[in-house]
């Protein structure tokens, strides 16, 4: 059960999983299978339910899941708390990581091994090496963890966090939001690295497709209003450059690409126009 | 209502002349004294109301310990928690009982001694400076009944590296006693000072009052820790005069008590004056956690920053009420005041009511005040690494107060004094 042992072939297992907020539905049967070592990207515009699916699979509160399973290894992961998914080998990098003041990095991980049984005597140099490759400063491992981070460096400190407690499965909610060009290419490059080396199993949410350059994914998923339409390799990320979601609504013939929410589920950096066309750069 | 705080008893306490007709003329004052109700501002959402003078009395001159006659824990523990210190005064139920001092210091004229006994003559003129003015109550009824307290004094020009320890221990139940420290800094000295005070689980009233002179130039690094048993009493009340260019920062932990109440207040008398109040509490069982607290600039650029942070749990409650006065003399002067509160569980509340009132002009002012529970998003996130639910409680409480501890004088107190908030977090878990 420690998440560190991925030398085993591990398997993620979701199967039409439907979840609701404030009794809509957000989630409208979704199924995914993914295995350590993989990397798969799904991807959908604004308002289609993606952060819904990260936090439905870790347990937030704020989420009702009223149909469906969740599995790791045939273990079924609703219905226990967080922590205790956590356990199972999920992680979760979240979209906006939330500033807990007075609690530096190393004491969130130390306490999340702790609670695991396992707190290795390098713990300390293993977060200065992960915070070397993925550039975070000293200073900000000194200070509460995301406190008064910028959204960049949250997103580089999530990475450290998921590097170091090394779970078997990392759900990877718009890790690429708020980063530019250069810290986008040292997170891609180090979740790569964890898939390949460390047997992570990626399943990495996003509407930029300039992560999946550095992230290389196995699958390719499309996201639309609350489930997945269409799965494939990396060719399915260049149909997309090329049709956008409509073209790929269109020819599934769906109508309906949001779950009608998209102010509950919207990123506020992202670019307005990226729902019709995910390869524009947001920076240019 | 003062039944047995009579003319005799305060009269029957003894020590040096002019200590007995100080206590004369305010037992005379407390005649005329109006005893305070919640309806007061200054009480408001107090247990004022629950307090019964009639159950305790003063303590008689021959019940009262005397130098050399140690039988108050402070030497021991406390003073190791401590570390190293450059003096030592232990008072036992407000009287003065052992006091120890570097050889060094004391040949530069630096005093750490006992008011009723110590033989420099400053000790009169210097007592009152701050407190005589006070309108509070129970400042009168501790000036009937001062039998002595500790005296720390640090002429002008002394830096004194280590802190001063003054260690208060109170306790016989039905007992009232009237701890006071004095602390004097002249010019351009520099000094740190402990007051800490504990008691056993006995019904025990202290009336306590603390006076921080800090001259011209002078530094003064103070810190309080209370830590009384559950069933004790505590009225404490603390005035600062801040000189020119000289800086205060005070400092208070309240853990224990019943009813524990400080009543803390700065007055920047000088150009340039500087104060920092920062306060740790955190509230448990029935306690009440009470503070008033008053940042009262009376001079141009002057600066001012308070910090209160407290947790209440069970049913505890806890006030803050804090107001910044800035007088018509305070031009550019620059105040600051946060009172922060997590309230951990429902039966528990918090009141934080802060104020200002600005007389003077080109002023900046700010002030913040919070009360809620542990943030749910901030336990979603921790739990979302692997950590238990009571485990990211006590990382979040103890993060939230951690901006506070890291800026506590006696650093060699902080780590037990973090452990002692995660005890009661605890305890208060095993309760549930």
């Amino acid at each position: 059960m420690t998440a560190s042992s991925n030398g085993a072939d591990h398997v993620l297992r979701i199967s039409d999983l439907h979840a609701t907020v404030s009794r809509h539905e957000i989630l409208r049967g979704v199924d995914l299978e993914v295995r350590t070592g993989e990397v798969h990207a799904l991807m959908g515009p604004n308002g289609s339910g993606k952060s819904t699916l990260s936090h439905a699979l870790m347990g937030s509160g704020e989420y009702e899941v009223t149909r469906g399973s969740v599995t790791i290894d045939g273990e079924e992961l609703l219905g226990l708390p967080t922590w205790q998914r956590a356990h199972h080998g999920l992680f979760l990098a979240m979209q906006y990581p939330v500033e807990v003041p007075g609690v530096p990095l190393e004491s969130v991980v130390g306490a999340a091994l702790e609670a695991r049984g396992a707190v290795p005597a390098d713990l300390h140099e293993r977060i200065a090496a992960e915070a070397r490759a993925v550039g975070v400063p000293d200073a900000l491992l000194r200070r509460g963890v995301n406190t008064e981070f910028s959204g960049g460096e949250k997103k580089r400190a999530e990475t450290v966090q998921l590097a170091v407690l090394e779970p078997r499965f990392a759900v990877l909610d718009e890790i690429d939001s708020g980063l530019d060009v250069d810290a986008l290419r040292d997170v891609a490059r180090r979740v790569y690295a964890l898939a390949k080396d460390r047997q992570v199993g990626v399943l990495a949410i996003t509407h930029y497709a300039r992560l999946l350059a550095e992230l290389r994914p196995d699958r390719v998923h499309v996201f639309l209003a609350g489930r997945i339409v269409k799965s494939g390799g990396p060719e399915l990320a260049d149909e997309l450059e090329r049709t956008g979601y409509e073209g790929i609504a269109a020819e599934l013939g769906i109508d309906e690409l949001t779950v009608g929410r998209p102010a509950a589920d919207a990123d506020p950096f992202g670019d307005p126009t990226i729902g019709s066309n995910p390869f524009a750069d947001p920076l240019a | 209502m003062t039944a047995a705080f009579t003319a005799d008893a305060a009269r029957a306490l003894g020590g040096p002349e002019w200590l007995a007709r100080r206590r004369e003329v305010a037992v005379e004052r407390l005649a005329d004294v109006v005893w305070p109700t919640p309806s007061e501002e200054i009480w408001r959402y107090s247990r004022i109301d629950r307090l019964d003078l009639g159950r305790y009395r003063p303590f008689a001159a021959e019940e009262l310990g005397a130098p050399g006659d140690e039988r108050a824990p402070g030497g021991g523990p406390w003073a190791a928690e401590a570390g190293k210190h450059a003096g030592m005064i232990v008072v036992r139920d407000g009287r003065v009982v052992h006091h120890e001092l570097d050889p060094a210091l004391e040949a530069k004229g630096v005093r750490a001694c006992g008011i009723a006994t110590c033989e420099d003559d400053l000790v009169s003129t210097l007592i009152g400076r701050a407190s005589s003015r006070s309108e509070d109550a129970f400042t009168v009824l501790h000036d009937a009944f001062l039998a002595g307290g500790a005296f720390v004094h640090v002429p002008a020009g002394v830096v004194v590296e280590n802190p001063i320890l003054v260690l208060h221990w109170c306790e016989g139940d039905g007992r009232a006693s009237f701890p006071h420290t004095l602390v004097s800094l002249g010019e351009g000295a520099e000094a740190t000072v402990l007051d800490r005070f504990g008691s056993p689980d006995t019904d025990h009233l202290v009336d306590a009052v603390t006076e921080l002179l800090v001259e011209d130039n002078a530094h003064l690094r103070y810190l309080t820790v209370q830590e009384h048993g559950s069933r004790t009493w505590h009225l404490g009340f603390q005035r600062a005069h801040v000189g020119r260019d000289a800086t205060l920062r005070t400092s208070a932990v309240a853990l224990g008590g019943d009813y524990a109440r400080l009543r803390s207040e700065a007055l920047l008398t000088g150009q340039g004056a500087e104060s920092d109040q920062l306060a740790v509490y955190f509230g448990d069982g029935e306690q009440m956690l009470d503070f008033r607290t008053l940042q009262d600039h009376d001079a141009p650029n002057t600066r001012s920053d308070l910090l209160f942070k407290g947790a209440v749990e069970d049913t505890a409650r806890s006030v803050y009420s804090g107001l910044v006065h800035l007088r018509p003399p305070a031009k550019k002067a620059n105040a600051s005041q946060t009172n922060r509160n997590l309230v951990l569980t429902e039966g528990a509340s918090a009141e934080s009511i802060p104020n200002l009132e600005i007389e003077a002009n080109d002023v900046r002012c700010s002030h913040a005040s919070t009360v809620g529970p542990i943030d749910d998003e901030q336990l979603y996130y921790l739990e979302s690494r692997g950590i238990p639910p009571e485990e990211a409680e006590r990382l979040i409480v103890l993060g939230f107060f951690d901006d506070v501890f890291e800026r506590l004088p006696v650093g060699a107190l902080t780590r037990g004094l973090r452990r002692s908030v995660v005890d009661k977090l605890e305890h208060a878990r095993a309760r549930r």
